[in-house]
């Protein structure tokens, strides 16, 4: 596939904590790191390295970034200091954002569209319905099918209060300055995005 | 009384999924006189997986919404949180709005929609090291009127508790205070390698066969080191690792049936507080084995 040069400068720019990459000296610290390592495509080390060379398509189509489970061992233990879980996150968002992730990836797709519209309708999580949503996503038979799979666990929840029966919750009270404020910051953040 | 500005969290609300978390944590603050005065409307910190659909900007606004509302409404008392997504969440926040001039602008941009400002002095803790550095040890270990003698308890620490940030003062790679927690009950802790391994954290939801085996490989080394129950600080884990047993069961044909409590379920039911007041009863996997020390 093509080389293409201007995608390392721009995620240097516009992808989070980009700049970063730079910076990375190849030693594989954050390779062995990963808990679902065996999973990765291509390491953290590796996608830094693809970045550099100008791999488009490589690292953005790679499923590898959402194998991340946010569990931070690689920034303690990189030598060179790098962000290495906020690197990795930002190029998810920015394979979503361009359009180059696959939007049926099941993190990309929980992530970016059931989870974050979760907390951005009502201001909090309500996990009643994230865990219908995220069961129902393929359709009614699939959901049902999840849903029994894991009923026991669910009934486990219901029974001991921790999960609420009714999946609906209501709004924060100040939920029109909220809204205000994230539509706001999602506007600064495209044209951040789009390398304004 | 000591008072703290309070960020319970949407996993600690009412019939939320750490609801024995908060329940417990009410009851030892209760014995230890801490106030904890909740975010009047907080809203959710965005957690770790808001990178997805929330980028920097939108992610970032959520918890300075929470901190401008706590700087409103209780100055710069401390915050304290209890999960460790929305602690990680807030610190990481609170360290870009103090290094990154441009981030705390276009916050404020933002925040302005909703006639508010933050421009930093909060500092956000971790109720554990309110625990430790308010209360101290020698106070915890005061409290104890059951001591939990003979009871075999693997401290799972977990990831967020523990990276990037980390409890003050203790190592990434080998903390010490939830052993030390567990042994201020009278318990012992149990020495097991696995004690800050991932249990799959948000990834639970997506790759469920995938953090149910990490989750196995943590379970059987508590197990095969002689734990009769595992104690973290973290309602991620806590979730991850007791609900998911039966599914690990299946997947993977073993038989675990632990409990999994918090270490303020431990402190509770140590000092004396009643099943009720530990929240033991709202235990997916039964806490039994501890009944001996009701
Ligand atoms: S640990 Fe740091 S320096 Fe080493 S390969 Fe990973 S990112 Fe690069
Ligand atoms: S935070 Fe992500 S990239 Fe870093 S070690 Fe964990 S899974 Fe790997
Ligand atoms: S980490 Fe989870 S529970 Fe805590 S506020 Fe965020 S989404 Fe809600
Ligand atoms: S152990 Fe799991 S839930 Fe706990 S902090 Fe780590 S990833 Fe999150």
């Amino acid at each position: 596939m093509a080389y293409d040069l201007s995608f390392a400068q721009d995620v240097y720019k516009n992808s989070e904590m980009g700049h970063w990459i730079k910076m990375c000296k190849q030693c594989g610290v954050c390779a062995g790191s990963c808990p679902l390592g065996p999973h990765w495509e291509y390491s953290p080390r590796q996608l830094f390295q693809l970045v550099r060379g100008g791999k488009k398509e490589e690292v953005l189509k790679s499923q590898s970034m959402w194998m991340c489970t946010s569990c931070y061992n690689c920034i303690v233990r990189c030598p060179r200091g790098l962000p290495i879980t906020h690197i990795v996150h930002g190029l998810a968002r920015y394979a979503s954002v361009k359009g180059y992730a696959d939007p049926n990836q099941v993190t990309n797709r929980f992530a970016t569209k059931i989870f974050w519209t979760n907390i951005v309708s009502t201001g909090r999580v309500g996990e009643a319905m994230l865990t219908m949503r995220l069961y129902f996503v393929d359709g009614l038979a699939a959901g049902i099918q999840r849903g029994l799979e894991m009923k026991d666990s669910a009934l486990g929840m219901l029974m001991t209060k921790r999960l609420n029966p009714i999946p609906f919750r209501g709004k924060i009270k100040g939920y029109a300055g909220f809204a205000a404020m994230i539509a706001k910051a999602q506007e600064l953040e495209a044209k951040r995005e789009a390398g304004a | 009384m000591k008072e703290y500005t309070f960020f319970p969290g949407c996993s600690s609300e009412k019939s939320a999924s750490a609801a024995n978390m908060e329940h417990s944590v009410q009851a030892m603050c209760k014995i230890l006189g801490i106030q904890l005065n909740e975010i009047d409307d907080w809203n959710c910190c965005s957690a770790s997986i808001g990178y997805a659909g929330g980028g920097q900007l939108p992610r970032l606004a959520m918890s300075a919404r929470n901190f401008a509302l706590a700087q409103q409404q209780r100055g710069t008392t401390d915050l304290v949180a209890t999960c460790a997504a929305c602690w990680l969440a807030m610190r990481e926040t609170a360290e870009r709005i103090e290094h990154e001039p441009e981030v705390r602008a276009d916050i404020n941009v933002a925040l302005k929609e909703a006639n508010l400002s933050y421009e930093g002095g909060i500092k956000t803790r971790h109720l554990v090291e309110v625990l430790i550095e308010d209360i101290g040890w020698e106070a915890l270990k005061a409290k104890v009127k059951k001591p939990l003698s003979g009871l075999k308890a693997a401290g799972y620490v977990g990831c967020q508790t523990n990276r990037p940030f980390g409890i003050a003062g203790e190592s990434y790679e080998n903390p010490l205070y939830l052993d030390k927690m567990i042994e201020a009950t009278g318990a012992t802790a149990v020495n097991y390698p696995k004690k800050v391994a991932c249990c799959g954290g948000a990834l639970m939801f997506t790759e469920v066969e995938k953090s149910c085996a990490l989750v196995r490989d943590l379970l059987q080394c508590a197990v095969d080191n002689g734990a009769e129950v595992i104690v973290t600080p973290c309602p991620v884990c806590q979730l991850n690792v007791e609900v998911y047993q039966g599914k690990i069961n299946q997947l993977f044909g073993t038989n675990f049936n632990i409990p999994v409590i918090y270490y303020s379920q431990l402190f509770v039911l140590s000092w004396g507080g009643s099943w009720e007041d530990a929240a033991l009863h709202q235990q997916v996997v039964s806490a039994e084995v501890l009944r001996r020390f009701a």
